[in-house]
């Protein structure tokens, strides 16, 4: 052990008590710090993989018209960026899908693309035999789409099975609100109607993805369903994409919009807002929580400061047998260090302990997602950050006084006029 | 002020590198030349030393005497390099430390220099043995195991034998004023100052310390200058050197 260290230690129990208190602040600031960065990172995870589950990765929809620009079909030469953006601004675009198969194998094509679902989109309103209520119809084909989304799981928190749909030519999957609303069970029948058109359905299978939009107004039905009830013969209303990498939904969707030629949004931009609140959210954690770590760094500060005053005598006694100054600034960078070191461990055992214990939590948070425990995101990352506040509020709050220490006059102090 | 002349260039030599005059420099561990001292500040500012000459030989004990507000302690501050003089030169062992960096008066410090203060400091949250093992752990020349070992001969040598593992504060004033001797020994320096080494001691450990430290001079051929109130103490020295008003005078 360098004998540093070994002074350090012992001057350290100099002042327990006060060193204790900073030494718990640490523990907690940091502590807290990775709680609340588990607790907000988790919901925010929670969410994407929500929105994932229901509207996919990316959306594939609206043809752009080219025509407007003869430039951009006929594929000649921008002049400048200005124009692209001028081009871009100009754009009209084409409700649907025109040949969504042709455009399904080469949305296949793209490395990243992991499952692609024709969707055929329409409104109808839904009558029971007690109520009658306004809901949207998507024509899908099953196995693509249990590719694209998590419907598989949110039929299994729901009722019903999807076999019971797959095998069903009339059936539908319905929203638990919406089922709940028309006061529909499993095996029930209803009536849809759009425009002139009115056919009756078997509810085969109720879904609760937990977003209340989602679960009061879809109705999930077989593609070829949808375009009879619907009168949309040929076309999508949108393709639905899922991607292996999710954080490369932007770079995607803008290389599909150009080599496609229609709009593709990724669920980064799709969801913006909610995002930017998470995002917002997980920053006020981080600050509130880092003044913990700021207090117990004054704290920290005003207690080397002391142990400096009352250890002039030893310092001098040091310097008389040969320790240089950077000798006494090391005892001082020391006794933060160890604070420091024990501060953080203690700091991660209790932020990983609070966070495991929040995980089994239980609430019920239905609305734009469906939880039932508190969700906690695990990331290194926290831990990280949490140590690296600390350790840059406590070794700045070790260094001033370690300076001052280096500072002191050997002579000035045994003659007793040092300030 | 001190004249090159050893050099056989022919040539003065740079300032700093100025020896002291020719004639047994050789067993000379520490000069100094006309130190002078201010101490205080403004309207207090007081002239504490007046040109201060003095030479400490190998092998000889020195005290320096003189009443209460001489100048002893901040003579001996000087020498030992924990204070720099307002003007005037020391040399230890040849070498000019007056005007050396703070890096090389530390270091000269740790090697030749083992300082007893006036009002024995110890180092409060460790043992007698701790104590003693500071110096040597600077130093950084012997294994821990050595240095337990001489550091409890040496408190064996200054009859504290069996209590080594005392607290600083577990300890008489006499008592951690023979720690403090001890531990000025550790390095083995080339010098020995001791401001009052026996000023809280009895007759009989007065007599141990003294003894200790003579029989040191003569048998390591250290350089020992004592400040001392005690007559019987200075009369068994090789040399006294009477002070007043921050002067010596013969
Ligand atoms: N900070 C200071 N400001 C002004 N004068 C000072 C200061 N410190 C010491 N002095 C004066 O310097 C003089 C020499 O002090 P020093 O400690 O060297 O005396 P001493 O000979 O060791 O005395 P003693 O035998 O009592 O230990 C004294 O007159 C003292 O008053
Ligand atoms: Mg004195």
């Amino acid at each position: 052990m360098s004998t540093n260290l070994r002074i350090a230690l012992r001057f350290l129990t100099a002042r327990k008590r006060s060193m204790l208190m900073s030494l718990s602040g640490i523990v907690f600031g940091v502590g807290f710090f990775i709680v609340t960065q588990a607790q907000t990172s988790g919901f925010e995870e929670f969410f994407v993989k929500t929105i994932l589950g229901t509207n996919g990765a990316i959306r594939i929809e609206d043809k752009i018209q080219a025509t407007m620009f003869p430039m951009i079909a006929t594929g000649a030469h921008f002049e400048s960026k200005f124009e692209v953006a001028a081009a871009r601004e100009a754009r009209k675009y084409v409700e649907g899908v025109e040949e969504p198969d042709v455009m399904m194998d080469a949305l296949r094509r793209f490395r990243n693309v992991s499952g692609v679902s024709i969707v055929v989109e329409g409104s109808v309103v839904a009558d029971s035999s007690f109520k009658n209520d306004t809901a949207k119809v998507y024509g899908i084909r099953l196995d693509d789409h249990l590719a694209v989304s998590d419907l598989a799981a949110q039929v299994s928190r729901g009722s019903g099975s999807l076999e019971n749909f797959r095998t069903t030519p009339q059936g539908v999957l319905m929203g638990q609100e919406l089922a709940n609303r028309l006061q529909l069970v499993v095996g029930d029948s209803l009536i849809l109607r759009a425009g002139t058109e009115q056919r009756r359905y078997r509810l085969a299978g109720i879904y609760a993805s937990g977003v209340r939009d989602i679960d009061r107004v879809r109705i999930f039905m077989h593609l070829g369903e949808a375009r009879s009830l619907l009168k949309k013969t040929t076309g999508a209303s949108f393709i639905q994409v899922a991607l292996f990498d999710r954080n490369r939904a932007p770079q995607d969707a803008e290389q599909m919009e150009q080599v496609l030629k229609h709009g593709a949004q990724s669920w980064q931009e799709r969801e913006v807002s909610w995002l930017e609140a998470f995002h917002a959210l997980q920053i006020s954690a981080a600050l509130t929580v880092s003044t913990i770590i700021l207090i117990s760094g004054l704290g920290m500060f005003n207690t080397l400061a002391m142990i400096v005053i009352e250890k002039t005598k030893e310092i001098a006694i040091l310097r008389s047998m040969g320790y240089t100054r950077q000798d006494i600034a090391r005892i001082f960078i020391w006794l933060g260090t160890i604070v420091l070191v024990l501060g953080t461990m203690g700091g991660w055992a209790l932020g990983a302990s609070v966070t495991y214990g929040v995980s089994k939590y239980p609430i019920h948070l239905r609305g734009i997602f469906s939880a039932d425990n508190f969700q906690v995101h695990w990331s290194i990352w926290h831990y990280v950050v949490g140590t690296l506040s600390a350790a840059v509020v406590v070794m700045t709050a070790a260094i001033i006084p370690a300076r001052r220490a280096a500072r002191l006059e050997p002579g000035d102090i045994i003659r007793g006029t040092s300030q | 002020m001190p004249l090159p002349s050893s050099d056989s260039s022919g040539l003065p030599p740079p300032a700093s590198r100025l020896s002291p005059p020719a004639g047994g420099s050789a067993d000379i561990a520490l000069r100094c030349e006309n130190l002078h001292r201010y101490l205080g500040q403004g309207e207090g500012r007081v002239h504490v030393l007046r040109g201060v000459s003095f030479e400490a030989r190998r092998g000889n004990v020195t005290a320096i005497v003189g009443p209460s507000g001489c100048g002893k302690s901040t003579t001996l501050y000087l020498l030992g390099l924990l204070d720099q003089p307002d003007d005037g030169s020391i040399w230890i062992r040849d070498q000019l430390m007056s005007n050396s960096s703070d890096l090389d008066r530390t270091a000269a410090r740790g090697e030749h220099i083992g300082f007893v203060f006036q009002f024995h400091f110890l180092m409060q949250e460790f043992s007698a043995l701790d104590n003693v093992m500071m110096p040597m752990r600077k130093l950084g020349q012997l294994t821990e195991e050595e240095m337990a070992a001489r550091a409890a001969s040496l408190l064996s040598d200054v009859g504290l034998g069996d209590k080594t593992h005392r607290l600083a504060t577990q300890l008489s004033g006499g008592e951690q004023q023979r720690v403090a001797i001890a531990r000025a020994l550790a390095n083995q320096p080339a010098i020995i100052l001791a401001d009052e080494p026996t000023g809280n001691l009895d007759a009989k450990n007065s007599g141990i310390v003294f003894d200790l430290l003579t029989r040191l001079a003569k048998e390591n051929g250290q350089a020992v200058v004592l400040v001392t109130h005690n007559p019987d103490i200075a009369n068994r020295c090789d040399e006294i050197k009477p002070m007043r008003d921050g002067q010596f005078v013969t």
